[in-house]
């Protein structure tokens, strides 16, 4: 069952990697300065180093796939995420791989009676348009500078064809490998906890853990995709939006790179934070919309004639259609397999008014005063419970989120043995002894467990002021939950 | 793959650059030459005639070598197609001014004495377009920004080639003592060494639009 629900995943990275080679050598092979075969293998094994060397940190992640709760879920989000960005690719149009799974998410949402995390619906509505824009106005200074510091560095023609071809290069690499790093998570992430894969010594050099190996297998589907089937939307960005000359070219792969590096990454707002600087926004980018943001960017500089406004129309439907057509695909899915095939494709989560929540509400400042006599209430989905809510307190949407958080009914049970499960080293041995502790304890709500394991040990207390901390601390509690649930379909 | 692109680059500029210099020494050797005949020094003129033979030769192999390596490692994409087209255009100078050397040596005209000096002055006007003409071409390649420098120049010897060729023809045609075919021959040479700088000329104007193309 295990090899049957990973042909999902692996689906999405076949087409994760025939649509999203064309943001980092889609230029490259446009402009004729790159073979299609040499960028795909370039493309191809730095993918898969990426996935399987750096894909590792992000293990317990399990990307956006990890808040779908059965495994059968989370195959047929894969699965219409997958379809949407196929057909996206067999059109030609780059588009963004994880806007498709939020879309075949909110399709699961919406069968599974869960509530639609809008920010995330907000963030894809405005990657449309700032990501675009950020990218294009990066991409117009930079030509500018690159242009003026050729024109005055009075380099050869064929000396600049080799730095451009070096630099188009190492841009490639650099994304190929971030590629496989951050998406492998979604690849194949959710199948991290369920492998029944084994560690692998090889020579008794090198240790493939199972979530490498997951990974490794991931890495080779995407590199599967670049190969087969990512020359049409790679030609789109390259040739299809306007003709590039290698400078453009790579000027445009620079820029997205240097918009997803400043506006995305995490990494700099730390060292800005660590070192009292003013940090830089971070904004929602996708490396799609960034690569045509670019294109584009340049394309106005030199007058906007170039620019086949067509295929950009083209494009921009294609932006707007994958989500919406990976959530239909999804719904109709999820119907299928719960309804002709019988199988759980989700968990279904109940909420109770425990008084433990009521105080843990009040002690934020939310009133209670309305919502006090439910205790003891059961509700059978957030949907139901948000209409309740409503009614009563009219709270705000993080409100909202903090008390369903608080009601959502988890029993969990710790358990030793599971947590063996845990080899990676990727939570600290006084974490570890804390949970171990807690052998035999059951929690009605996921916060209790959190409050404990604070109480119990400071390595599990979120510090003040250190986001990145706290996020993979969150990750950690997260992972633990999964692991722990009674129920978890692992 | 990658990894030899500079060393292949450092060959293919020497090329290039070796590639002009044969061009430019051709001019220079069809100068000497032609003064040499008209002058009625055979001996340094067929020693020209062979020199010329000899640059053409290492011309024409210069530039097969680099369309070679032009196609073969798909270098300058954008660019290919102008380059290989100037090159051409290049080589072809070249053999004009072979081609116009060894006319003297096959037909043997007999170039009267007042014609002499214009004739000279039409070799060297021709020549100097032809230097200019190089230098845009090297310009283009290491520096795209002053290749107008020298286009213009181009022109220029070309419009003064022009003058001396009319005046030269004129002259011809009013020494009515000769033989109309005597004039008719010396008319064709006279056309054949102003053709080069009107293909200078062509090449020069055909550099702009690649100037232009060659957006970076």
């Amino acid at each position: 069952m295990f090899a049957f629900f990973l042909t999902s995943g692996l689906f999405l990275g076949w087409s994760l990697g025939a649509n999203n080679t064309s943001n980092v050598f889609g230029t490259a092979v446009g402009s004729g300065m790159m073979r299609f075969k040499t960028a795909a293998i370039y493309c191809s094994v730095f993918v898969i180093l990426g996935a399987v060397i750096s894909g590792a940190g992000a293990t317990q992640t399990l990307g956006k796939l990890g808040s779908i709760n059965a495994i059968a879920g989370a195959f047929v989000v894969a699965l219409g995420s997958a379809v949407s960005v196929y057909l996206m690719t067999k059109a030609g149009l780059p588009v963004s791989t994880s806007q498709a799974i939020v879309g075949a998410i909110f399709g699961w949402n919406l069968f599974s009676g869960s509530l639609t995390d809008y920010d995330s619906m907000v963030k894809i509505l405005s990657t449309w348009v700032i990501c675009p824009v950020l990218s294009a106005a990066f991409a117009m200074i930079l030509y500018k500078l690159v242009v003026f510091c050729i024109s005055s560095s009075h380099i050869h023609m064929f000396a600049l064809d080799a730095y451009t071809r070096y630099g188009l290069l190492i841009v490639g690499i650099f994304g190929s490998y971030a590629l496989g790093a951050n998406n492998i998570a979604t690849v194949t992430g959710i199948f991290v906890p369920v492998s029944p894969l084994a560690d692998i010594d090889i020579l008794d050099l090198v240790t493939l853990s199972a979530p490498q190996q997951l990974f490794l297998i991931g890495g080779l589907a995407i590199a599967a995709g670049v190969f087969t089937y990512s020359k049409r939307v790679i030609m789109t960005v390259g040739r299809g939006i306007m003709e590039l000359s290698p400078v453009m070219a790579f000027v445009a792969v620079l820029s997205h790179s240097i918009v997803l590096f400043v506006f995305a990454s995490e990494g700099i707002e730390r060292f800005l934070l660590i070192h009292g600087l003013p940090t830089i926004p971070l904004v929602p980018v996708s490396s799609s919309q960034a690569i045509v943001g670019a294109v584009i960017g340049i394309g106005l500089l030199k007058g906007g004639k170039g620019i086949r406004w067509r295929t950009v129309g083209g494009i921009v439907i294609g932006w707007v259609a994958t989500p919406v057509l990976a959530a239909l695909i999804c719904f109709i899915s999820l119907f299928f397999f719960q309804n002709v095939f019988q199988q759980k494709t989700y968990r279904p989560v109940a909420y109770i008014f425990t008084s433990e929540a009521v105080e843990r509400i009040q002690s934020v400042g939310i009133p209670t005063k309305d919502i006090k006599e439910l205790i003891g209430n059961e509700f059978a989905s957030a949907v139901k419970l948000e209409s309740v809510l409503s009614k009563r307190i009219s709270p705000t949407r993080k409100e909202l989120d903090f008390i369903i958080k608080s009601f959502e009914v988890s029993n969990i049970t710790v358990n030793k043995e599971i947590l063996d499960r845990v080899k990676i080293g990727w939570i600290t041995a006084g974490q570890k002894k804390a949970v171990e502790e807690m052998d035999g304890r059951v929690f009605t709500h996921n916060w209790q467990l959190e409050e404990a394991l604070a109480n119990a040990s400071p390595e599990w207390r979120l510090k003040k002021g250190n986001k990145k901390y706290n996020e993979d601390l969150k990750d950690k509690l997260a992972y633990i939950h999964k692991l722990l649930r009674s129920d978890s379909g692992s | 793959m990658e990894f030899r692109i500079l060393k292949k680059k450092i060959g293919i500029e020497k090329q290039i650059d070796d590639f002009l210099d044969k061009v430019s020494e051709s001019g220079l050797l069809f100068k000497e030459g032609a003064e040499a005949y008209l002058k009625g020094n055979m001996e340094i003129f067929s020693k020209r005639i062979q020199q010329i033979s000899d640059t053409e030769h290492m011309g024409d192999s210069l530039r097969r070598g680099l369309e070679d390596r032009l196609y073969r490692q798909t270098l300058i994409p954008e660019s290919r197609g102008d380059v290989l087209e100037l090159l051409e255009s290049m080589d072809a100078l070249l053999d004009q001014f072979k081609g116009a050397l060894w006319r003297f040596e096959i037909e043997h005209p007999e170039i009267c004495c007042e014609f002499v000096d214009d004739f000279m002055e039409l070799a060297a006007k021709v020549v100097e377009s032809v230097e200019s003409m190089v230098l845009s071409a090297r310009a283009f390649f290491k520096d795209i920004n002053t290749v107008a420098d020298h286009m213009h120049k181009v022109s220029f010897w070309e419009k003064q080639s022009d003058i001396i060729s009319t005046r030269l023809q004129k002259s011809v045609f009013k020494r009515e003592d000769l033989r109309l075919s005597h004039r008719m021959q010396i008319r064709d040479f006279v056309r054949q060494v102003d053709e080069i700088a009107d293909c200078a000329e062509d090449v020069a104007d055909r550099l702009s639009i690649y100037v232009i193309k060659r957006s970076l």
